[in-house]
């Protein structure tokens, strides 16, 4: 769908989410602990938040949110985020979008 | 006469004594040990080579006897006695051995079938004694369990019942393995097998909290003094780590550095699951807080209310990833035998938190 590729492709850490999400705050959460800030799109209170639903359903999010994509590629939903930052490899990836100062 | 069918009733309760095929497979190697010559035949009735039959005139003992001798002649001359009387003689034997045979396989399963009993009973002894399931509850049957009418629910508890006695006895086999000279491709088979054994559980627990996530989130199973340390549904991750460390004795560089930052790591995403916990219960609070005064149990948002209820299933899935992911990643950093080791602590402090909660439990029925 182009309004997600558009979106997703954004710089740095983007994240769907909806506001009544739970999981999705925890995943900004972990994001913000490690230093990111990630663009957030909040997709309750969109037009098409149907058809985003969809398209992140289609492109391997189970439960459409939280979707991240870091670059403009798709790192997967909570399981995905939580396993490649236990295994050491999350942190690489979003380097060049942490910021060191407050 | 065939061996295979049996003359008592067997014990009601099936599901919780030895399967009942077990009574018909003492007959099948009953059957066996006659073919394969194993059972005396009395020399006086072996017929003499040359007058082999081609026919079985007996009845039993004869079946299926490739290469023992037939035992019967309806034409015998060498016998001063009538052959109907030595053939009835015979089967009274045989009729007699397969009582015997019989009785002895069935007071084998009554005296299984006991020893289970009285299991089972110190069983529910202990776990009435940790206030596990109150006798006298709403959903409880006459034994004491939590009887709800969720079946998945039921069945989790007993392959709960059933995963703790499989987890007590590889702890067993690693204490006993450690301690002597092993193998390591054997110590490794060990230690995958236990790390499997946990992944179960966490199969096990999705399951029962798609059927009741309330029940998982309280740690109803568990003992007392476990579900004191409950987080979401289980043990913390982090504490899974400050309870391995200290009986890994030397660690290359590579290793600390691996094991700290794993620990930073899983502190991160424990702290994030837990914030997003506390916010699911301020919403939910919010909502059944909601609506005008005076209007009682109405839940004016009950939709979004369950909505978040629902939320809480996938809570417990991503609390167990967590356990799941810490315990793979602490596999991917430690040697096998580090691992082992660090398995057997694991194994032997949740032992100890159940010992724990029934020392606890017991503690005022000291006699005075």
């Amino acid at each position: 769908m182009d309004k997600v590729m558009r979106m997703s492709s954004e710089k740095g850490v983007v994240i769907f989410t909806k506001n009544s999400c739970c999981l999705c705050y925890a995943v900004q959460i972990l994001f913000r602990d490690l230093r990111v800030h990630p663009t957030i799109h909040e997709i309750d209170n969109d037009p098409d938040c149907r058809e985003i639903e969809k398209a992140l359903v289609r492109l391997g999010c189970a439960n459409a949110v939280p979707a991240v994509f870091v670059s403009g590629k798709l790192v997967g939903s909570t399981n995905e985020v939580m396993s490649l930052h236990l295994s050491g490899s999350l942190v690489p990836l979003i380097k060049p979008y942490q910021s060191f100062h407050n | 006469m065939n061996s295979t069918s049996t003359h008592f009733v067997p014990p009601r309760r099936v599901g919780i004594y030895e399967p009942l095929h077990q009574i018909g497979m003492w007959g099948e190697s009953f059957k066996s040990n006659i073919s394969n010559g194993n059972m005396n035949t009395p020399s006086h009735l072996i017929i003499p080579s040359h007058q082999k039959l081609d026919n079985n005139l007996s009845e039993d003992t004869s079946h299926g006897t490739a290469g023992t001798p037939h035992m019967f002649d309806q034409e015998a001359s060498t016998s001063r006695h009538p052959d109907k009387i030595q053939r009835r003689l015979a089967q009274n034997r045989e009729a007699a051995r397969k009582s015997r045979l019989r009785k002895k396989a069935y007071v084998q399963q009554l005296e299984t079938s006991r020893l289970k009993l009285i299991q089972l009973e110190q069983e529910l002894d202990r776990a009435r004694q940790q206030g596990f399931y109150v006798g006298n509850g709403i959903d409880t049957n006459s034994l004491g369990f939590s009887e709800t009418m969720n079946p998945g629910i039921a069945a989790f508890e007993m392959e709960y019942g059933h995963w703790v006695e499989e987890q007590n006895r590889q702890i067993c086999e690693l204490r006993s393995v450690l301690h002597g000279h092993v193998s390591d491709v054997e110590l490794r088979l060990l230690v995958e097998t236990a790390m499997k054994h946990y992944f179960e559980l966490f199969r096990m627990k999705s399951s029962a909290a798609k059927a009741d996530v309330f029940f998982v989130m309280s740690g109803m199973w568990k003992t007392s003094a476990e579900r004191f340390f409950l987080w979401i549904g289980g043990f913390r991750p982090s504490d899974l780590l400050k309870v391995l460390l200290p009986h890994f004795d030397i660690m290359t560089d590579q290793q600390i550095l691996d094991v700290c930052n794993l620990r930073q790591s899983c502190q991160q995403a424990e702290d994030a699951l837990s914030q997003g916990m506390e916010k699911l219960q301020h919403t939910l609070a919010d909502c059944v807080a909601a609506g005008q005064l005076g209007e009682g149990s109405y839940i004016p948002q009950v939709n979004s209310a369950m909505e978040r209820l629902e939320a809480l299933v996938s809570f417990v899935n991503q609390a167990d990833h967590l356990r799941h992911e810490t315990l793979q990643q602490m596999y991917r950093i430690l040697t096998t035998r580090q691992a082992a080791r660090g398995l057997l602590a694991l194994g032997e402090y949740f032992q100890r938190l159940r010992a724990l909660s029934s020392s606890w439990a017991t503690r005022h029925r000291e006699p005075t």
